[in-house]
């Protein structure tokens, strides 16, 4: 007990309290109707954004490769997800169960995807890795955007470019190219988004101070020697990015089956950049940073409903504020004086 | 633990100032008399399709104003904005909600509406969009069940795609060889193309070319216009918006091609585009239910105060949330709502006025509603001559 509160795991420990006693509070204040419906309808989503930000946090951070492309691994996830659970929901009526094997599927569909793209790219140098994530990620929304599938009596009816879907009674469309998913069963829920924050954290904390881990800091922080004291460059690079891919799908996966509705083009470029604003406005290998970054920024434009029309450029304003108080020199000094004792407490295994 | 006081304080700090913006603002309801019925919207008002959010606003909140006037029933409106996204509509949904909405206008856009059409029937709060067409909206696709207290002002999708190719094949002297141009990542043009090719194949219309953009090739259409002009189309059919309308006419002038250009409700707008030369649109055949320089006085008048209030002509969008507005007037009046009731009862007698009542208003007359949530009533023709929507006679 002592253990996870000296000053090696403080920092770890800090961060599961935080989300389990965020988790309690909410739930009280849910449970007694005193959260409000928007609350209520933004707790899955910002555990998703969170988990896909600790999962590319991971890769950006942590193994030091840029990734723009988390928004088409999420899309992957969120669409194996939605098709995995319309095919069971006759056969498994449970939700909670549906909602566990369609994440499984997700974070492994996206984890495959993952290992396909890293095995070219990451036994390269630079930036080679951010350009093909930016392209995969347009690739899957193309795709996903040109993919039709339906299952009825019969079995599954898949088709590619044209609808040719041709369902009998009681057929089902499950994605309807562009249009995508209509009328996707909601079985997310707040719990297990909250186990899915947190199955995150302990993976990514436990790489990070593992063997493993080490070696993919290495390898961020000089290249050569890393690889001069044994160190298989490619290999710990491809841990990190499949392991980011994977929580990404599992991310995608709870996100898709909170909506009744989800399109392929809302996993465009621009969500991919959300997530990594997110992950950098946090703090580059700060998972806690992750955490509270993304929960603020997901509600900050719902806070700013008030503004009416001027909602999104004020966000936007907002944002940049953030970002230059944060890079802010004078203010950094500031503050590490202040929080001079905390100063050992950071997320520094080096 | 500094650090986290830090960010309570920063967290508490956007909270008060989102309370503050709230409190001073407070999301745009146009009254807050004890006795008015509360009326929620969300729609696109930033972002790309803004120009329908803001439509949609402004014409309810001329039609509030006036029954308001009135004095019989009191409304007072929230629009939020949704971006038009159906993961951002169940927020707005939310905050109406939390709001103490009793009946809505829905979303105005279908790819929002739906997600959120199965919160209106949960929730057992009546909702009557005035856009948002796609069958979607009132018809859960998984369980081919319809919502019930989700009800349109609009066509449906697939009722426009069969009233067009009906009219087409009706009045050959527009042509009979149809090409088709519609994007096909979106809701609403692939629901009216579907049902147009269905029909036009059951009426004998001949569809010669048939070719699609979708969101990331909206820009250049040369090869679409050369395929329809190879193929000697006469009629060249967009079941889309009027942005890449406007685009396609422009790209068809590029190459001397001059088909009947016809096109359904999306097109309306297709004027106030910025930078367009509106002199290609003359000609411009559409199917919309409502026509700005109609005669009748219930027309005249709104136009007329929308102009004087907003500086333009009201759209197709405006005129059916002036209609949806009017219709809730109506319902409650009739029905013997009243601001105090909970909305799951409103809903319940709002269901009942509705499948069966006969309404009139500036988008069509003798308007009835199936229990299904669809209306029925008789689409125009408009033709634009002069720069202006003038309605069809035959």
């Amino acid at each position: 007990m002592k253990k996870i509160f000296d000053k090696k795991h403080i920092s770890r420990t800090t961060t599961y309290l935080m989300v389990v006693i965020a988790y309690i509070v909410l739930t009280i204040l849910q449970k007694t109707d005193n959260l409000g419906s928007l609350f209520s309808s933004l707790l899955v989503p910002v555990c998703c954004y969170i988990v896909a930000g600790i999962g590319l946090n991971l890769n950006v951070g942590i193994s030091g490769e840029l990734n723009l492309g988390q928004a088409g691994f999420m899309s992957v996830g969120a669409f194996a997800g939605i098709i995995i659970s319309g095919l069971l929901s006759p056969i498994i009526s449970s939700g909670v169960i549906r909602l566990i094997i369609a994440i499984i599927t997700g974070a492994l569909v996206a984890a495959l995807f993952g290992y396909l793209i890293g095995i070219p790219v990451l036994k390269l140098q630079g930036d080679y890795l951010a350009i093909v994530t930016l392209a995969f990620g347009q690739i899957i929304m193309s795709l996903i955007n040109n993919f039709y599938i339906g299952v009825d009596n019969n079995g599954i009816q898949m088709s590619f470019v044209d609808n040719k879907l041709n369902l009998g009674d009681g057929g089902r469309v499950l994605i309807s190219g562009p249009m995508g998913a209509n009328g996707v069963e909601r079985i997310s829920n707040f719990t297990m988004g909250i186990i899915l924050v947190i199955i995150s954290l302990i993976i990514v904390y436990n790489l990070m101070y593992s063997k493993q881990g080490r070696a993919i800091m290495a390898a961020r922080d000089n290249r050569i020697a890393a690889e001069s004291i044994g160190i298989n460059i490619s290999k710990t690079k491809m841990l990190a990015f499949v392991i980011s891919a994977s929580l990404a799908g599992a991310a995608g996966a709870l996100y898709g089956l909170n909506f009744s509705t989800v399109i392929p083009t809302k996993f465009d470029f621009n969500t991919s950049i959300l997530i990594l604003v997110y992950v950098v406005l946090g703090g580059l290998g700060n998972m806690k940073g992750t955490i509270i970054s993304t929960t603020l920024l997901v509600l900050l434009p719902e806070l700013l409903r008030g503004l009416q029309t001027y909602r999104m450029i004020i966000y936007a304003v907002v944002l940049i504020m953030i970002m230059l108080v944060s890079n802010n020199d004078q203010l950094k000094n500031m503050f590490s004086k202040v929080f001079a004792k905390n100063k050992k407490g950071v997320e520094d295994v080096s | 633990m500094t650090m986290k006081k830090l960010l309570k304080g920063g967290l508490a700090a956007v909270m008060a100032l989102s309370m503050y913006a709230c409190s001073a603002n407070s999301g745009g309801s146009s009254s807050s008399d004890g006795g008015a019925i509360k009326l929620g919207m969300s729609g696109p008002l930033s972002g790309g399709a803004a120009i329908y959010g803001q439509a949609v606003q402004r014409g309810a909140e001329i039609a509030i104003e006036e029954v308001n006037e009135a004095g019989k029933v009191k409304f007072e409106l929230n629009a939020q904005d949704d971006e038009a996204d159906p993961t951002k509509s169940p927020n707005a949904y939310g905050v109406l909600k939390d709001w103490g909405m009793q009946v809505s206008l829905g979303c105005v856009t279908s790819g929002a509406g739906s997600a959120v059409s199965a919160d209106y029937q949960n929730d057992k709060i009546f909702a009557m969009t005035p856009s948002g067409s796609s069958m979607d909206v009132i018809l859960n696709s998984a369980t081919n069940e319809y919502y019930g207290t989700v009800f349109q002002m609009c066509f449906t999708d697939p009722n426009q795609g069969v009233a067009s190719a009906d009219y087409l094949s009706a009045h050959s002297d527009l042509g009979s060889k149809v090409a088709v141009i519609w994007k096909n990542d979106d809701n609403y043009s692939t629901g009216v193309h579907d049902k147009f090719v269905e029909e036009a194949n059951k009426v004998g219309l001949e569809i010669v070319s048939d070719s699609t953009f979708n969101d990331s090739n909206d820009s250049d259409f040369s090869v679409q216009i050369k395929a329809a002009q190879d193929s000697g189309a006469d009629i060249l059919f967009l079941p889309i918006y009027y942005e890449p309308a406007a685009a396609i006419l422009v790209a068809a002038d590029q190459v001397g091609y001059k088909p009947t250009v016809f096109g359904v409700d999306g097109l309306d707008g297709i004027l106030g585009v910025e930078g367009f030369d509106t002199s290609l649109a003359e000609g411009v055949y559409l199917l919309t239910p409502f026509s700005a320089d109609a005669t009748d006085e219930k027309t005249v008048n709104f136009v007329k105060k929308y102009q004087e209030k907003y500086g333009e002509i009201p759209n197709q969008f405006a005129a059916d949330a002036y209609d949806v507005v009017y219709a809730f007037a109506k319902a409650c009046e009739e029905g013997g709502v009243t601001a105090d009731m909970s909305a799951s009862d409103i809903a319940e007698i709002m269901v009942k006025q509705f499948t069966s009542m006969t309404f009139d208003g500036i988008t069509g007359t003798g308007m009835t509603w199936a229990e299904t949530g669809e209306v029925s009533k008789d689409p125009k023709a408009m033709v634009i001559k002069d720069g202006a929507y003038v309605g069809v006679q035959d």
